[in-house]
């Protein structure tokens, strides 16, 4: 019981008086960050780092912990109102929570994404108090084969995520899969879909620009077609009452979000795979389990819990190879390792040993961070559906000009604007013939993990494909993946059968 | 020409005005008048991103720059990106690049229309290191055992490193021609994972900088057979170098800054003298040497002397791959 | 409906092919004993969009047309769509000479003026506002400097003072 003796320590310093606020003014700043579309934790630790060799260490961990948690729990805010993902581990929550803002439910979504961040947070920091030593094996039993199996598993996840037109939904997931793969190819070092050596192109195509063009640019345009001058979003009103109601409607939801923290813990866990499938796999399980799948995609708060509990999860569980193994598994982590280098810490399976003062405090402070987080979140709510109220007009034009300031931030080119308003204009054109476009963004998230480890695995194994099934844990895997695609089907035949062909809306 | 005057016009009022809030740093001769970009050749979470981004935090606490450094990552296409943003910025003087190795290998395996030539000397930071390891459980520890056991598996040796064409392979490719061997080379996107999936053992050797293995190292998972550098590294004294092994291989990875063509000479001389004083830091140099690092400085036509040197060193490298562009 | 759907597969298939002609500068095959060439995926995954896009085509010519059913059910949203759509593309091309601050103030007062029909008072706030708000956000607090073209030098001072 030594750890809790260690983390008991570790509490004393991150509940000072000074610290406390310092998790405050970062759990805020952090919210603030992550709700702008386009900026997420990356930013707002890459900010904060240089200021921390001005505070004592043990601040300046806190003051980190406290933006990333931040951050993560403002990624939902954007999905939620504007049904832009701030960040590519929000992009399933914009799949039910922009649709409970349209019914007027902003509020509700957003205690929803809260309060299911914060019980995926403190399973997840729970979870990593107990395990962290023992469970940085099984990362390191992750090779390409295993980091492909778990993608594919992903993937099959959320087959049933697109629209009822197959064929389309297999063209996105494609065009998806073909934009993954522009800029240079890793495995043999040569630049591809370079489109006439435009360098703009060498670094790829980030996932924010698609996400800020089909969902911000592309839905503002759908909406001025569909309700020109008359607001789009029913006013949501907000009160204890409400806030009383959503928590009811929480407590029903513990299975999905304490399994969605497990898994998001574990999955992110895995160094290359992170928060962005964690949450997709989490979604896609609640819908495949769901006693009304229909209902997701169409304003279900559990399709609102299922991916906040498992992307919040999955950022507390990235922190572990990180610590353990010295590796990032996004570039927040990356970030937030080159700080502990600057400080002289090693990161690798000596930290917990040699720093357990360090290690500990960082814990302690994850666990005070998200108590502050969920609370500044709730506090912040009446502001943020306030915001809703303004005239469409004005909303738009703001949202439009966040849309082209956000997309230059990460990577600072007008590359990636132009591409964000032919994305918009496309992807608005392709939603009005019924293309999904959930499978498109998703596509090219995992697109580029997915060829890279299949490649490297082949690459390993001699070209042997079967290298996927004989290895032990990537077989597992496989067998998952199989199953989650053949489990959607039989459903659907089972309800064939026992009810008539349902009319098609 | 209207345009120009009124800019013209305009610049002044506004230096005027500035003058009015400058700070006493302004007669200390030319700084910048907004903020510095510090491009870097390489994405977010390398190796080359940490050190340019420690630099960045060092110059802002240590004072050296009255504006602050903005890094800004364009690591596409092994970095062609960000030498074509350069080659764009001529006359620039508030433009800085943090370079490495793609800095010769990029505009040598493909022709993107950038000569380096042109681009401005400022300051080498430093010189990294490779070392080759193997995995703690197995049972080579000397470089005679590692080439045995690299023969008997026949070209099935599994080598990691990163992307193909980058540093790694070139490594990679020293070592077949020095002993006559075959790798399987897998690549990886850095450094890191590399160093984790030889512990984890999904690959049998890498070529990894001192730095990425060190967590692993220090644990006793990892163990370096022969380090590729002049002399003895003085963080792994136990460690032979290539050279005292009889084989004349020696590589390294060099960490400069340059601007522009054409950088203003007042703005060279002020980075030079900012990047002078970083590298005089206690901090940098404690870091230096925990990281294995060297950290030699080298400015001016020296430094350029040996920016010119290493691409024809990789040019050999490279044409002996059979790698090199047109 | 019809149509669109047919002009917007017709436009998959052109750009599958496109792809696919631009994925084969890279070898698209099988290497033996190291899998597929940096080429395949693209190339393959083309290939399938083009099939799934000449499906959907064949699909239309076959099918019956969807009745009442209409791409664009209000056809006075059409120049509303497209002006919004123009005007964005407009705002980035001046964001290239005249820098972020001036192409956004200038697309804030025609959208809110055009499109919104606000007054000018509130246009007037909006418009003042807003790149207040992004300066202070953007680049003093997140250090992010946004793009100014010819409009850099009047904020020099700006720097001077902010940094």
């Amino acid at each position: 019981m030594e750890i809790f003796g260690l983390l008991a320590d570790g509490f004393a310093t991150s509940l000072s008086p000074l610290n406390l606020m310092i998790v405050i003014l970062g759990v805020t700043a952090g919210l603030f960050i992550g709700a702008m579309p386009g900026l997420g934790s990356v930013n707002g630790v890459a900010i904060v780092l240089p200021l921390t060799f001005i505070v004592p260490p043990s601040s300046a961990i806190i003051l980190l912990a406290a933006i990333y948690y931040g951050a993560m729990y403002g990624g939902a805010i954007s999905s939620i109102l504007l049904g832009i993902p701030g960040a590519s581990t929000a992009v399933a929550t914009t799949f039910d929570g922009r649709p409970m803002a349209r019914q007027g439910k902003a509020g509700l979504a957003l205690i929803a994404a809260a309060v299911a961040s914060f019980v995926g947070g403190t399973i997840s920091v729970v979870l990593f108090t107990l395990f962290a030593v023992p469970l940085a094996d099984l990362a390191l039993a992750f090779g390409p084969a295993e980091e492909f199996a778990l993608v594919l598993m992903a993937f099959t996840t959320f087959v049933g995520l697109g629209g009822d037109d197959v064929l389309k939904t297999i063209v996105m997931i494609c065009l998806g899969l073909v934009l993954s793969t522009v800029g240079l190819d890793l495995i043999s070092g040569q630049p591809r879909l370079i489109f006439g050596d435009l360098p703009g192109f060498y670094s790829g195509i980030s996932f924010l620009v698609l996400a800020i063009g089909v969902y911000g640019v592309g839905e503002i345009l759908y909406t001025i077609e569909t309700s020109r001058t008359s607001p789009s979003v029913t006013p949501a009103k907000l009160s204890f009452r409400a806030l009383g109601e959503g928590l009811r409607e929480m407590n029903k939801l513990w299975k999905t979000m304490s399994f969605g923290s497990v898994m998001g813990f574990f999955v992110g866990m895995l160094p290359a795979a992170g928060a962005t499938p964690a949450a997709l796999m989490s979604y896609g399980m609640a819908k495949t389990f769901s006693k009304k799948p229909e209902t997701f995609g169409r304003g279900n708060i559990e399709g609102v819990a299922a991916p906040e509990t498992a992307n919040n999860a999955a950022s507390t569980g990235s922190l572990l190879p990180m610590l353990t193994l010295g590796i990032p598994g996004s570039p927040t982590t990356a970030l937030l390792l080159g700080g502990m280098v600057m400080w002289g810490l090693v990161p690798g399976p000596m930290l917990f040993i040699e720093q357990p003062d360090f290690v500990w405090g960082l814990i302690s402070s994850l666990y005070t961070a998200n108590v502050a987080a969920v609370l500044i979140n709730i506090a912040l709510i009446p502001l943020f559906v306030w915001a809703l109220r303004m005239p469409f007009t004005v909303l738009c034009a703001l949202v439009l000009v966040l849309c082209i300031v956000g997309g230059y931030a990460p990577s600072q080119k007008l590359h990636d604007v132009w591409l964000i308003a032919l994305f918009g204009i496309g992807g608005y054109l392709l939603r009005k013939d019924d293309y999904p476009l959930a499978p498109l963004v998703l596509a090219l998230v995992l697109g580029p993990l997915m060829e890279t480890s299949f490649r490297q695995a082949l690459i390993s194994s001699q070209g042997n494909v079967f290298t996927f099934v004989e290895r032990p844990l990537s077989g597992l895997f496989m067998a998952l993946a199989a199953l989650f695609f053949v489990l959607p089907l039989l459903k659907l035949l089972r309800q064939r059968k026992s009810k008539p062909p349902a009319v098609a809306e | 020409m209207i345009n120009t005057f009124t800019r013209r016009t305009a610049m002044a009022l506004m230096a005027s005005a500035a003058l009015a809030v400058a700070t006493p740093v302004a007669a200390e001769g030319w700084t910048p008048n907004k903020p510095v970009e510090m491009v870097i050749m390489a994405g977010q979470g390398g190796g080359a991103d940490r050190l340019a981004r420690l630099f960045q935090s060092m110059i802002q606490t240590e004072n050296l720059s009255p504006m602050p450094i903005l890094p800004v990552n364009k690591g596409g296409g092994s970095g062609a990106e960000a030498l074509r943003y350069l080659k764009d910025k001529e006359g620039d003087a508030t433009t800085v690049m943090a370079t490495l190795n793609s800095y010769y290998t990029t505009p040598l395996r493909t022709d993107i229309g950038v000569d380096i030539e042109e681009f401005t000397p400022i300051a080498r930071m430093a010189i990294d290191n490779f070392i080759l390891w193997v995995n703690a459980d197995s049972d080579i520890q000397t470089l005679d055992d590692y080439i045995a056991a690299v023969k008997e598996a026949g070209g099935s040796w599994k080598m990691g490193g990163t992307g193909s064409g980058q540093e790694d392979s070139l490594v990679t490719a020293m070592l077949e021609e020095e002993f006559g061997v075959k790798y399987t080379y897998v690549p990886f996107d850095g450094g890191g994972t590399v160093a984790k999936n030889l512990v984890g053992n999904h690959i049998d050797s890498t070529v990894n900088n001192p730095s990425e293995q060190m967590g692993f190292y220090k644990a006793g998972k990892s163990r370096p057979i022969a380090a590729f550098s002049e002399e003895r590294l003085e963080a792994f004294p136990d460690v032979p170098t290539m050279r005292e092994l009889g084989h004349d291989l020696v590589y390294t990875m060099q960490r400069s800054f340059v601007g522009p063509k054409d950088m203003p000479a007042e703005a060279v001389a002020f980075y030079t003298d900012m990047f002078t004083k970083l590298s005089e830091t206690a901090e940098w140099q404690k870091y230096a040497a925990d990281e294995a690092l060297d950290a030699k400085l080298l400015t001016g036509d020296a430094l350029q002397e040996f920016l010119l040197n290493g691409r024809e060193v990789h040019r050999k490298i490279l044409d002996s791959m059979g790698e090199l562009g047109s | 409906m019809l149509a669109a759907d047919r002009i917007i597969a017709l436009a998959l298939m052109g750009l599958s092919l496109y792809f696919m002609w631009h994925a084969t500068v890279l070898p698209i095959g099988w290497t033996d004993g190291s899998g597929p060439g940096g080429g395949a995926f693209p190339f393959w995954l083309s290939a399938v969009m083009l099939l799934a896009s000449g499906g959907i085509l064949l699909r239309s010519i076959l099918a019956h047309p969807h009745e009442g059913e209409k791409f664009f059910p209000d056809a006075d949203a059409i120049p509303q769509v497209a002006g919004v759509a123009g005007l964005l593309i407009a705002t980035i091309a001046a964001t290239h000479v005249v820098g972020a601050y001036v192409a956004l103030m200038a697309f804030m007062v025609i959208y809110l003026r055009l499109f919104g029909r606000h007054g000018w008072g509130l246009i007037g706030i909006l418009t003042l506002a807003t790149p207040v708000f992004l300066f202070f956000f953007f680049e003093v607090t997140l250090k992010i400097l946004l793009p100014k073209g010819i409009t850099e030098p009047l904020f020099i001072p700006l720097y001077a003072k902010f940094f």
